[in-house]
């Protein structure tokens, strides 16, 4: 084990810094800016039983310290992207985690079963939180039964360990956090973007034309922090923490506050290059805070 | 291949209104393919996203790109704060341009509509360039809007419309289109997409080829923000904006 190493359920990350679902494509438009073999691991766009096409546009706003989007899944379907897009991952020393949605327990069981035999994908993110699909997405992250019951399903076909990604579209983060661990998710991910709008005062309409968006970046990094230092008392599976995170010390946050391993989101977009970033600048902000290892960061704020 | 520099302002003027000229220094000239490309530029650090913006012109010698935005909300209007001499973070040169190269035609018609004009520049320098003859159409509100009417004219005619008929011809520059019939065998158009569309309707017996506006996120092709539709049948069915684009060739995506 070196400083920087996390081993998860499926999981041994080089480092704890990997790019978020939906942020990083499939990788290949980023390697053109940086080895992808640097990373922790990459967690790839949502896949689906077959292609969708998305949302209209204009699918995305920038907000105060965040930005709106709603793409809604927009994928080639579970079969083209591994045909079509995972290949090319297998190139780099890098562990894949591949984002499952669905509109019925059906199409997540159909797409969990297939993309989980690819021998580079080393866990599924079970994606039960987008808010930007009319079927599917949400309703199954806001309702504990049914997340629990398609946990369960996808546990019983997958071949790697699954991690549930929570909405913090719900009142009560702990009782989902719980409901999925007791239905077997072996980790959890944890947030996806809170629903939120923005108007265009001209057209006095809102920009986003699916008219509600999932709000991400530094604006919801303290809800995520709150739900994360929530959830981490109550359950014994880890937890890959996103929302916001742009710094050394966002991630040095995250960990403290009970999260295993960090995801990049929007800040892809600002910065095609701040995971190596923040890789590389991980060392020096353990230093800072008196650690010596990632693992003895984890969940540092509840001792 | 895409860079990022911190690129330092050489210039920057108000050349019209709300529109902005502005000159920057850096490698990135010398990574600019086609014109058409656009830079990607994070106007403030407490930004969330950067904007997209076109290359109106490329100088090899001085090692500059010359830039023109309208101020049309909060990043637009921070940008137009920025002195000379401060450096702004840019990505780029992004995106599919104007494939020159493929152009066989010896009459090329340029149509651009508000701050779609821009990137039609330094496509008409290079046009003219490989000795081919350059028409332009430009489309503006009303006569304060109006911008790069004289540089565009020294590289061929130059026809100016106004929606409220303040300057040159009252109306749309599909107005236009019809009494330059029999003296272009291609065009190439960029501006807002109800103009597009019409330009590309009244001009169905050509092709052309189009420069699509949209707001983007990555602007690398990695977050599908920005995708068209493509016409039925299409292998893909779509097309990113930032990455396959900006620049399409008439029929390649439904508008």
């Amino acid at each position: 084990m070196t400083a920087m190493q996390v081993s998860l359920p499926g999981l041994e990350l080089k480092n704890p810094i990997m790019p978020a679902s939906g942020c990083f494509g499939f990788g290949k438009e980023f390697s053109d800016f940086y080895d992808l073999s640097l990373l922790g691991a990459i967690i790839i766009k949502a896949a689906t039983g077959n292609t969708r096409y998305g949302n209209p546009t204009p699918r995305v706003a920038e907000t105060s310290s965040g930005m709106l989007n709603a793409i809604g899944l927009q994928n080639p379907g579970v079969d083209r992207i591994i045909q079509e897009e995972l290949p090319f991952l297998s190139e780099f020393d890098t562990p894949v985690i591949a984002n499952v949605a669905g509109s019925t327990v059906k199409e997540y069981v159909e797409v969990a079963g297939k993309i989980s035999q690819i021998s580079h994908v080393r866990a599924l993110e079970l994606n039960i939180s987008c808010p930007n699909v009319k079927e599917g997405g949400v309703q199954f992250g806001t309702d504990p039964e049914l997340a629990a019951e398609v946990t369960r399903q996808v546990k019983q076909v997958s071949k790697v360990p699954v991690y549930v990604k929570l909405s913090p579209n719900v009142t009560d983060i702990v009782s989902m956090a719980k409901a999925v661990e007791e239905a077997g998710a072996d980790g959890l991910s944890m947030i996806n973007t809170l629903t939120g709008m923005r108007l265009d005062l001209d057209r006095k309409q809102p920009i986003i034309a699916n008219q509600t968006g999932g709000l991400s970046g530094p604006a919801i990094k303290p809800i995520a922090i709150r739900m994360i230092y929530q959830v981490y008392q109550e359950v014994d599976v880890p937890i890959i923490g996103m929302g916001g995170v742009e710094t050394t010390d966002d991630v040095v946050e995250y960990l403290l506050a009970g999260a295993s391993a960090v995801a990049i989101g929007s800040a892809n977009f600002k910065n095609p290059f701040i995971c190596k970033e923040l890789i590389e600048e991980l060392p020096a902000a353990m230093d800072r805070y008196g650690f010596t290892t990632i693992e003895e960061m984890i969940g540092g704020a509840h001792r | 291949m895409m860079i990022r520099e911190d690129m330092e302002i050489l210039s920057h003027e108000l050349v019209a209104d709300k529109t902005y000229k502005m000159t920057l220094k850096g490698d990135m000239p010398s990574h600019v393919i086609q014109p058409g490309q656009f830079v990607h530029i994070l106007i403030d650090s407490s930004d969330s996203l950067r904007r997209p913006i076109s290359i109106a012109d490329v100088d090899l010698t001085s090692g500059t790109l010359t830039i023109l935005y309208k101020v049309l909300g909060k990043g637009t209007a921070s940008m137009a704060e920025k002195p000379v001499g401060e450096h702004l973070d840019v990505l780029g040169p992004g995106g599919n341009g104007y494939p020159i190269e493929e152009v066989s035609a010896s009459r090329a018609l340029l149509v651009g509509g508000g701050i779609g004009v821009p990137p039609l520049y330094y496509l008409a320098k290079q046009l003219k360039e490989k000795g081919i003859d350059v028409t332009t159409v430009l489309g503006f509100q009303h006569a304060d809007a109006v911008f790069f009417e004289d540089e565009f004219r020294e590289l061929g005619e130059v026809i100016v419309a106004t929606n409220d008929g303040s300057y040159g011809s009252k109306g749309f520059v599909t107005d236009i289109l019809p009494s330059l019939d029999g003296r272009f065998d291609t065009y190439f158009s960029c501006g807002p997409a109800v103009m597009l569309k019409a330009v590309s309707e009244t001009l169905d017996d050509f092709d052309g080829y189009l420069s699509i506006e949209e707001r983007l996120g990555c602007g690398v092709g990695a977050c599908f923000a920005c995708v068209v539709p493509a016409p039925e049948g299409d292998a893909k069915g779509y097309r990113k904006i930032c990455r396959d684009g900006p620049v399409f060739r008439t029929g390649e995506v439904i508008l």
